[in-house]
């Protein structure tokens, strides 16, 4: 378990950190989302021995990142931002200095570039990668001594929409069993990888849950996209009207069909209602979706105005 | 008592094993290091500038002047050094902050003290590489005379732990810049006045003579004569303790 305690950090009068307390759980894909500038990667920063809290504390399983700063490490596997890696070496020799260095054997190397991916460029260069391959690099980094905790800074950046895909499949693998961290700005990155959303927003935590929690919670409205024939806006308006109260239909779409969107709040599913009324009515239906008021929605709800911070 | 001396064995004994444990790290990153040198041409070029240079002066007396002896490439040795020492060192951090990859080091399970002695380490080791053709000059000397072998053998001990503490001081000037040239000058600077200092006191009040002591070349030229001692030794270590413990403070400071 990963406990954040009041953490702070200021650079010169730029507060880039301020009293940001959580904590992860063993097991736990955590994403901390948040605008550029938001203070996700001076968090993850502290969060790996890097930088300093200037206040507060970060304790893993009772080792402290100051008091213990070797035992914390050494537990830790970090991918930083667009993983700067040595770019002088091969990656084979890269690899090897690792492995020396956390205590791991030739075996480990070779399993950590099969699971990366890197067998093809092991005697390549590192400054004449791709930068996919570079990212992979960054992850046999973090992942070559098997930690218990992950943090990844921004790990799909600047990977191509195949190599996002396999990144995110392998992270959902590992995190069945470790606990990961994860930085991102991409809001489909939290939808598609993390059980757990923390939001942050000039340095501080705006919100804290689950993912599907936080988009209920927060937007707690619906969105049902309705499309029929054989009537007009104003005869479905009507209709629509008598199914459920304090809802919102606006007109959608143009053309021979008529397309309303439906806004309400509750936990009611009102796709049902609907669809008996078309039937009753003798309309055509088209189209009947339900939408959740998406996570993007949300964080613009809760970053709006907060993108002047520190990275 | 027996509690107290249980007790201070089992200090000794931790003591030895922070010890051995970070030696440890410090030797694997005086491997990756010293390999890394000759990735880039920067080895070979300030090689091959010493080269030509102690060279020069060598075989000018050598030629000139009949003389089989290499108490003028020891006397040279002091100053190329402070030129040349600089250039070696001044990537092993501003390398690594403007890179970025201090961010990689600095997360391994390692000390700062652990990377900044690695970094030494493999610097003073180059120095050896660096120096090791002039060994040629000794040959070239034994074929053509009989040189005195106590100045040869203090000179290439001495050129050590010159070397180390000059090394020791360039990368405290990496340490406090991610610019590398700012901090070659930085280094040559703190070198060439550690090299100055016992030649300016021929203009310093007779009770200011004992500034000779903290001079570079004072103590090099010392061992440089075959007299190994332990004043002389105790000095440049000094250098390097202090530098290496400034060197961490510096990055740990940058925290």
């Amino acid at each position: 378990m990963i406990n954040v305690n009041g953490i702070s950090k200021s650079f010169g009068d730029v507060v880039a950190v301020n009293n940001v307390s959580f904590i992860v759980k063993d097991g736990e894909i955590t994403g901390l989302l948040g605008p550029n500038g938001a203070g996700k990667t001076t968090t993850l920063r502290m969060l790996t021995c890097y930088l300093r809290p200037d206040r507060g504390g970060i304790v893993y399983d009772g080792l402290g990142t100051e008091s213990d700063s070797i035992a914390v490490r050494k537990r830790i596997g970090y991918l930083p931002e667009s993983a700067p890696i040595y770019a002088d070496m091969i990656v084979l020799d890269y690899l090897a200095f690792l492995a020396e260095i956390r205590g791991c054997g030739a075996e480990r190397i070779r399993q950590t570039a099969a699971l990366c991916g890197l067998n093809e460029v092991m005697h390549r260069n590192i400054s004449e990668l791709s930068k996919g391959y570079k990212q992979r690099v960054g992850l046999a980094h973090a992942m070559i001594h098997d930690p218990d905790v992950l943090i990844l800074d921004e790990p799909t950046s600047g990977l191509d929409p195949n190599q996002i895909i396999e990144i995110r499949n392998l992270i959902r693998e590992i995190g069945k069993k470790k606990t990961v961290i994860l930085s991102t700005h991409i809001l489909s990155e939290v939808e598609a990888t993390c059980d757990r959303v923390i939001i942050i927003s000039s340095g501080s935590i705006v919100a804290d849950d689950r993912t599907e929690n936080l988009q209920r919670a927060r937007g707690g409205e619906k969105r049902i996209s309705v499309t029929v024939g054989g009537t007009d806006f104003g005869g479905l308006s009507e209709s629509l009207k008598k199914i459920g109260e304090d809802m919102d239909i606006r007109e959608s779409g143009e053309g021979e069909l008529v397309s309303a969107l439906v806004t309400y709040r509750g936990d009611r599913d009102l796709r049902p209602d609907i669809f008996n009324m078309a039937v009753r009515k003798g309309w055509v239906l088209y189209e009947l979706k339900q939408e959740q008021v998406s996570l993007e929605e949300v964080f613009r709800q809760l970053t709006i105005g907060g993108e002047n911070g520190q990275d | 008592m027996d509690r107290i001396k249980i007790l201070a064995e089992k200090a000794a004994d931790r003591a030895g094993e922070i010890y051995r444990a970070r030696l440890r790290e410090a030797v694997i990153i005086m491997k990756k290091e010293f390999r890394s040198y000759f990735y880039t041409p920067i080895a070979y070029i300030v090689t091959t500038i010493f080269l030509v240079f102690t060279g020069f002066f060598f075989f000018k007396d050598f030629f000139y002047y009949n003389q089989s002896e290499m108490r003028n490439f020891f006397q040279l040795l002091p100053l190329m050094f402070t030129f040349v020492i600089p250039a070696v060192t001044m990537k092993l951090f501003s390398e690594e902050m403007h890179s970025g990859s201090i961010e990689i080091l600095m997360t391994l399970p390692v000390t700062v003290l652990d990377v900044a002695v690695g970094k030494l380490l493999a610097a003073t080791a180059f120095v050896g590489v660096m120096i090791s053709p002039s060994l040629f000059y000794l040959a070239t000397m034994i074929i053509a005379g009989s040189p005195d072998p106590g100045p040869v053998i203090g000179g290439y001990i001495g050129a050590l732990f010159l070397g180390g503490a000059y090394a020791s001081v360039g990368i405290l000037a990496s340490s406090f810049s991610r610019n590398q040239i700012i901090s070659f000058i930085t280094g040559w600077a703190a070198c060439f006045f550690l090299w100055l200092i016992d030649k300016v006191v021929v203009f310093l009040p007779a009770g200011l003579g004992f500034v000779q002591y903290f001079g570079t070349d004072y103590h090099f030229q010392n061992i440089a004569r075959g007299i190994l001692d332990s004043r002389d030794i105790i000095y440049f270590l000094t250098i390097i303790a202090v530098s290496m413990l400034a060197t961490s403070r510096v990055i740990e400071e940058r925290r």
